[in-house]
């Protein structure tokens, strides 16, 4: 299945190029662009042999790591993407962090007596944050917080990595980091929440409580871990979705990860760098959702034994 | 998209659990308060051109990125355009492309979702196979990159591939709903009288599916308002200086200092418009006893 994925993405990534209507040199480099250009363009793409040869030359070189040069910039588009995905992946691991340490004792918090005065309040707390895209909590974040406090929102060149100086690159990553929390925080409290109040209802769970188990053993020990399947699923998904829209943040705060290269590429009509973009993400989210299939089956057993 | 995601994993997960006892629920008055701004919303977006509005597209440069006052509602933007009147006027690309979308989506999504768990065998196994492997493609990626490569953009051709890419989405929904309906009792004794399959599907599923799509429906298009949005952002939305909710966020971000009104209403405007559609939805799904709602 994985591998029917991956190849369906391929050809799609592949046919980017060849989706534009007319000639694909006068679409990517301009009605002027010079013969030689041209030409350079046609022996890139191979576009004089078939397509089903087009295609293989083009995998075989994308499987070497080879995903073409930059017309804009002249640089390798695979050394682009490995300049900004750590980045990427620094932003979405911090949010998970925050967004899993606040929803999973919030959401344990609500289940334990669901539609008690707690529970309301965090349920139309998450109800109404799960109503304000991504980019309106970062305009609102950088209008009414980032300005009177201080915190950097801005800046390309302000970016430093994480081994040169990883204080000043915490800094810079904390709005991001924040914003992409809270849209997975109501998706895992909402998740959670209502499949712990469906497995406390469980017979081992009235098993344990006459017992006399302690009510936090219960909670962890014992309604925790079945629940944690669906959350797994769904973080699974989100996470992979998060690498999309991601992106738009972002553009926003101009942090240069891929969704900013993307963004700025697509605005400079550079194809290639696009081309490589949609594929190595498109990738990074499957493999995502399958190593998250991995990991539940681990969780619960039961799911792979069914 | 993570939002209906989620909304999918609660309804897969409630489609598979056991019946539980029935309990109807009042829709509330927070409910009907919802469909009232909604209804407003929509008939304003319609109307627009009729209401005593100033021109969204006007520029006044005697009076730029002043405040609400009685003459400007909302105050003007950078330009000195009206921004009440950029917002209501905004709202149509939104409400447009939704609702577009989703006449794409379920046009297609839905009667395959009925006929698949309907006739099961192959027919569905094929079918949700080739449906898994779109679903597992990031449809926000491959919106911005067709949409990006597939220029001059029109808001028809942005409407034609957030459709597209939301069937998938919809023939999961459909299908796991259909599913748990096409094993009911009534059903099979509807087969065993001898009703045709065209019968059956007509009279006996869709009734009993229409609730949860319409519920799924209204996700649905808070969905894609957002993700208009989204691409407003990136510029692949309808071009200025045509007025979209997401357009005008992204306008006012270079003078966010300066102007914050500008950020401000279509912000609320688009917040609100997406809580009642999200609300509308949720209260749906549990009235019909779909979902959490069963406590």
């Amino acid at each position: 299945m994985l591998i029917v994925i991956v190849f369906i993405i391929t050809v799609g990534a592949f046919y980017l190029i060849h989706l534009l209507p007319g000639d694909p040199a006068v679409v990517i480099l301009g009605t002027g662009a010079s013969p030689v250009n041209r030409a350079k363009l046609y022996a890139q793409f191979g576009l004089n042999k078939p397509i089903l040869e087009q295609y293989f030359v083009w995998i075989r070189n994308v499987v070497h790591g080879n995903l073409g040069t930059s017309f804009i910039t002249q640089t390798s588009v695979w050394s682009t993407v490995r300049a900004a995905l750590p980045i990427d992946v620094e932003i979405i691991v911090l949010s998970q962090i925050l967004a899993f340490a606040v929803a999973i004792p919030t959401a344990m918090r609500s289940a334990r007596k669901p539609d008690g005065w707690l529970d309301r309040i965090l349920s139309a707390g998450s109800f109404t944050l799960l109503s304000i895209p991504s980019f309106v909590i970062i305009v609102l974040l950088v209008l009414f917080v980032a300005i009177k406090l201080g915190v950097p929102h801005t800046g390309v060149s302000s970016y430093v990595s994480l081994s040169s100086d990883w204080i000043t690159n915490l800094e810079s990553l904390t709005l991001p980091a924040f914003t992409l929390a809270v849209g997975s925080y109501v998706v895992y409290y909402r998740v959670l929440r209502s499949d712990l109040i469906a497995t406390l209802q469980e017979e081992f769970i009235t098993m344990a409580r006459s017992k006399g188990i302690s009510q936090r053993r219960i909670m962890w020990r014992h309604a925790f871990r079945p629940s944690s399947v669906a959350l797994l699923g769904t973080a699974g998904v989100n996470i992979g979705g998060l690498l999309a829209s991601g992106f738009i943040v972002q553009y926003l705060l101009s942090i240069p990860g891929l969704g900013y290269t993307l963004i700025t590429s697509i605005g400079q009509s550079d194809y290639l760098v696009v081309q490589g973009i949609v594929l190595v993400v498109s990738v990074g989210v499957i493999l995502i959702n399958f190593a998250f299939d991995f990991i539940i089956n681990i969780v619960d057993p039961r799911i792979s034994r069914e | 998209m993570s939002n209906s995601m989620m909304y999918v994993n609660e309804m897969v997960e409630e489609a598979s659990a056991h019946d539980r006892p029935e309990r109807k629920r009042r829709l509330g008055i927070l409910f009907w308060i919802c469909v009232g701004w909604l209804a407003l919303n929509v008939l304003a977006a319609i109307f627009a051109n009729v209401l005593p509005l100033q021109d969204p597209l006007f520029q006044n440069y005697v009076s730029i990125n002043a405040g609400p006052s009685l003459h400007h509602l909302f105050g003007t933007d950078d330009l000195g355009r009206d921004i009440f009147s950029r917002v209501v006027f905004g709202s149509r690309v939104s409400i447009e492309v939704s609702s577009g979308a989703m006449v794409i989506g379920f046009g297609v999504g839905a009667p395959l979702g009925m006929l698949a768990a309907y006739r099961r065998g192959k027919f569905d196994a094929i079918l949700s196979s080739v449906m898994y492997v779109f679903l597992a493609f990031p449809a926000i990626i491959a919106t911005i990159a067709v949409l990006s490569f597939w220029t001059p953009r029109s808001l028809f051709k942005i409407i034609v591939v957030i459709g597209i890419a939301s069937i998938p989405v919809v023939y999961r929904v459909i299908r796991s709903a259909a599913m748990t309906i096409a094993t009911k009792d009534y059903v099979v004794a509807a087969k065993v009288q001898g009703a045709t399959d065209r019968r059956i599907l007509m009279k006996e599923l869709l009734p009993n599916v229409a609730p949860i799509g319409i519920s799924f429906l209204l996700i649905g298009i808070a969905t894609v308002v957002t993700l208009e949005g989204a691409l407003a952002f990136l510029g692949l939305s309808v071009n200025p200086p045509t007025p979209s909710w997401g357009n005008m966020i992204n306008e006012s971000l270079a003078i966010l200092q300066t102007n914050p009104w500008l950020a401000i209403f279509p912000s609320l405007a688009m917040c609100l418009f997406l809580l009642c559609l999200n609300f509308i939805g949720d209260r749906l799904r549990a009235h019909y006893d779909v979902s959490d709602g069963k406590l």
